[in-house]
C-alpha cells in the first residue's frame, strides 16, 4: 500500500504571529510546527504502515523552510519526502494550494491521501476536500479511525453528537482530526538518518495538469481586506456588592446587551 | 571553532525536551515522595530508543553520538534528576562497558537487549570498604571448572533492584605490580536471577529518590566462565574506563538540574511581588541570574566538549573529569542559589526547586567524588 500523507509547517501560537505588509502570514520569521491535524494523519498512516506495510510519503507545499517538517515526518516513520516550493507559488490561498498538491500527487502511485482536517493557521479545513475533487477520488472527512478492508478504507467520520462509519474503495482522501491518535515521538536514530535522507524539491514544472492561473497569490480567489494579531480585551469592570446586589447586577447587564 | 549545534543536535534537543516535559515532568514530584521507580517512563524511554542512544545500530542502538546521549540526560534531567541518572547508569556504566569490552556473543547476548531497552542495565563497583580506593574490593571469583563463583556485596548501586544485567568487580587473585603485590580484579557480567545474587537492603537517600539504589549481595553465586568481562585482570581498566564515561553521563546531569533550577527562578522571579513590585526588578536579582546563567553556560561548554571527546578521543579521562567536577559544583551552586531566591516558599516540596538542591549534592559525590576529580585532572597537569 502506497500512502501520501499532506502535512503543513505552522505557526507555533506559542511563539507569536507576524505579518508581511500585505497582510499574509510572515511565516519566516515566526516558530514552526507540524500542523497538529497533520500530525495525527501521519501517525494514522505509520499505525497503517505498522499493521499492513505500507510506504509513506510525506509532501509539503511551503518556503524551503518548510524542509524541517518533513524530517520531522521522516523521523517519526515517513519513507520519503517531497518539499513543493517555488516563488510563484506564494501567497496561495486554499483553492490554489490545493490545485498545487494534487498536481505533485498525479506524479505519485497512491492508495490513500491522508491530509489533516484544517491547519491552525487558517482554519479552513478546505484543501483536503479539494484536492480530492481534482484528482476526482472520493473523500471521507473528519476521520476518528481508520481500518483497511481489502481494497477499502473502513473510516469513523466525526460529528458532534454521534460518528457514521463510512467505506470508500481505495484510491481515496482522508482527513484526519488530531484526536484520531496521540502521535508518536521522533526517535534519535530516526533524526539522525532523517537528517541525511534526500528530501525530493519540486518547483513549479513538476506540476502536472496545473494552470498557472490557479497558482499562488494570483490564482488566489481569497483577497484578505485586513490581518492582525489577537486584540486583548481590557480588564473589565470591576464591581464589589454583596451576593444579591450582584446577581441583581449580572442579570441587569445580561438583559442591557440583550444576552437574555 | 563555532558553536552552532547541527540539525540533527537541535531536532534531538527539541524531540528530549517535549519528551521531558509532556512524559517524566509531571510524575517527577510523586517520584521523590513517593521513592517509587519510574517503571512506566522507563518503558516509554525504551521504545522510543532513549537507552541505546549511543549504541551502533547493529547492536539495537540509535547510532547517535555521545553528545545526543548528553542532551538526552541533561533534558530529563531539568525536571528530573532521578529519570536522568536511570538513563546514564544504564547506558553509561552498562551499555558501554559491553560495548566496549564485550566478545561479539556477549554483544549479541546482553547488549542488544540492553539497547532496545528490553533490559535494564548496573554497574557494581562499590563496596563498603571499596569506594575511591578500588583495591579495597572484598568481593571474591573463584574459577571452579567453567564457572566462576562469586561472594561479597556490592552497595550504592544505581538502578539495583530494576536491573536485568549487571557489571560486576570481583577480585580474582593478587598479581605482582612493580614490586608490591596488588589484588588482580575482573569484571563479570551477571544476569538477574542467577542463583546466590540477592539484594540487600534499599537505601533511603537525600536526593534522586525514585532511582533504585540497592546493596546486592553474591553468595556462592555461578557465574559462566564466558561472562567474563574482558581479560582477567583487567577489570581495574575496564571500570576507569567506564567511568570516564560515567562521568560524562552524571556531568550531563548536573548541567541539566542547574538549568532546570535556573529556568525556575527566572519564571519565579519574575511573577514572586515584594515591597510592591517583582523581585526580578532588584538588582540584587538580576546580577545573581547573571552569574547564574554565565556559570551554567560554562559548565554546559565543558560538558559538550568531553562529550565531543569522547566521540573524537581514544582517552578522554581528563575532559570527563574537568566537566563532572564544574558541572557537579555548578548544579550544587545554582540550585542553592535558586532556593535562596525562591525564599521561604523554595524551602518547601510545593516548588521543585528544593528537589533539585536535595538531587544536585550527589553529582558531587558518585561516579567519583569532586576530590577524585582534582585528583585526575591535577595527576594529568603534573605527569
Amino acid at each position: 500500500m502506497k500512502i501520501v500523507v499532506c502535512i503543513k509547517q505552522v505557526p507555533d501560537t506559542k511563539g507569536g504571529v507576524k505579518f508581511k505588509p500585505d497582510g499574509t502570514l510572515d511565516r519566516a520569521a515566526m516558530l514552526t510546527i507540524m500542523n497538529p491535524d497533520d500530525k495525527a494523519g501521519l501517525e494514522a498512516a505509520l499505525r497503517l504502515k505498522d499493521q499492513y506495510g505500507a510506504e509513506v510519503t510525506v509532501i509539503t507545499m511551503g518556503l524551503p523552510k518548510a524542509e524541517d517538517v518533513l524530517r520531522e515526518a521522516m523521523a517519526m516513520g515517513a519513507d520519503k519526502a517531497i518539499l513543493v516550493t517555488d516563488r510563484v507559488l506564494g501567497g496561495a490561498d486554499t483553492w490554489a494550494t490545493s490545485q498545487t498538491l494534487a498536481g505533485a500527487i498525479r506524479n505519485l502511485d497512491y492508495d490513500l491521501i491522508i491530509t489533516g482536517r484544517q491547519a491552525i493557521d487558517g482554519d479552513t479545513a478546505q484543501v483536503g476536500p479539494q484536492i480530492s475533487e481534482h484528482l476526482n477520488i472520493p473523500v471521507i472527512s473528519y476521520a476518528q479511525n481508520i481500518k483497511i478492508d481489502g481494497d477499502s478504507v473502513i473510516v469513523e467520520r466525526q460529528y458532534d453528537d454521534r460518528y457514521h462509519v463510512l467505506k470508500a474503495k481505495m484510491p481515496c482522501l482522508i482527513t484526519a482530526l488530531a484526536e484520531l491518535n496521540e502521535p508518536r515521538y521522533m526517535t534519535p536514530g530516526g533524526i539522525f538518518d532523517a537528517c541525511k535522507a534526500e528530501v525530493t524539491v519540486w518547483g513549479r514544472a513538476n506540476l502536472v495538469d496545473v494552470e498557472d492561473s490557479n497558482l499562488g497569490l494570483k490564482g488566489s480567489p481569497t483577497q484578505i481586506a485586513k490581518a492582525s494579531d489577537k486584540v486583548r480585551k481590557g480588564a473589565g469592570e470591576k464591581v464589589t456588592l454583596d451576593p444579591a446586589e450582584s446577581v441583581t447586577y449580572i442579570v441587569g447587564k445580561l438583559k442591557e446587551k440583550h444576552v437574555i | 571553532m563555532d558553536f552552532t549545534l547541527s540539525k540533527e543536535h537541535e531536532m534531538a534537543r527539541a524531540l528530549f525536551k517535549e519528551f521531558a516535559e509532556k512524559e517524566v515532568k509531571p510524575l517527577a514530584k510523586e517520584v521523590d515522595e513517593t521513592e517509587e521507580f519510574p517503571r512506566a517512563t522507563v518503558e516509554k524511554m525504551a521504545k522510543y530508543g532513549f537507552l541505546g542512544i549511543p549504541v551502533p545500530k547493529e547492536y539495537g542502538g540509535q547510532g547517535c553520538d555521545p553528545l545526543t546521549y548528553v542532551m538526552c540526560v541533561e533534558e530529563l534531567s531539568k525536571v528530573c534528576g532521578t529519570t536522568g541518572v536511570i538513563v546514564s547508569a544504564h547506558t553509561s556504566l552498562c551499555c558501554d562497558p559491553i560495548m566496549t569490552f564485550g566478545t561479539e556473543e556477549q554483544k549479541q547476548k546482553y547488549l542488544v537487549p540492553l539497547a532496545k531497552g528490553e533490559k535494564l542495565g548496573a554497574f557494581g563497583l562499590t563496596e563498603p570498604g571499596a569506594g575511591t580506593d578500588a583495591q579495597g574490593q572484598q568481593t571474591k571469583a573463584v574459577l571452579d571448572g567453567d564457572e566462576y563463583v562469586l561472594n561479597g556485596s556490592k552497595i550504592f548501586i544505581t538502578n539495583g533492584k530494576e536491573a536485568d544485567v549487571y557489571v560486576i568487580f570481583a577480585v580474582t587473585g593478587m598479581i605482582e605490580k612493580r614490586g608490591k603485590m596488588m589484588k588482580e580484579i575482573t569484571a563479570f557480567i551477571v544476569e538477574k536471577g542467577t542463583p546466590g545474587f540477592t539484594f540487600g537492603t534499599k537505601e533511603k537517600k537525600m536526593g534522586i529518590r525514585g532511582s533504585s539504589t540497592y546493596e546486592l549481595i553474591f553468595t556462592d553465586c555461578r557465574v559462566p566462565a564466558a561472562n567474563m568481562l574482558g581479560k582477567p585482570g583487567q577489570g581495574f581498566k575496564i571500570a576507569m574506563h567506564t567511568l570516564d564515561g560515567g562521568r560524562i553521563g552524571i556531568a550531563s546531569q548536573a548541567l541539566g538540574l542547574a538549568e532546570g533550577a535556573l529556568e525556575s527562578t527566572i519564571a519565579y522571579v519574575k511573577e514572586r511581588k515584594q515591597f510592591g513590585r517583582s523581585i526580578s526588578q532588584f538588582q540584587n536579582t538580576q546580577f545573581q541570574l547573571a552569574d547564574m546563567a554565565t556559570k551554567v553556560e560554562a559548565a554546559k561548554l565543558l560538558v559538550y566538549k568531553a562529550a565531543m571527546a569522547k566521540a573524537t578521543k581514544a582517552e578522554y579521562g581528563f575532559e570527563a573529569a574537568q566537566a563532572k567536577l564544574c558541572a557537579a559544583e555548578v548544579a550544587m551552586e545554582i540550585t542553592t542559589k535558586a532556593v535562596q531566591l525562591h525564599g521561604g516558599y523554595g524551602y518547601t516540596r510545593e516548588y521543585e526547586v528544593e528537589r533539585m538542591m536535595r538531587d544536585a549534592k550527589i553529582t558531587e559525590i558518585y561516579e567519583g567524588t569532586s576530590e577524585v576529580q582534582r585528583m585526575v585532572i591535577s595527576a594529568a597537569l603534573l605527569k
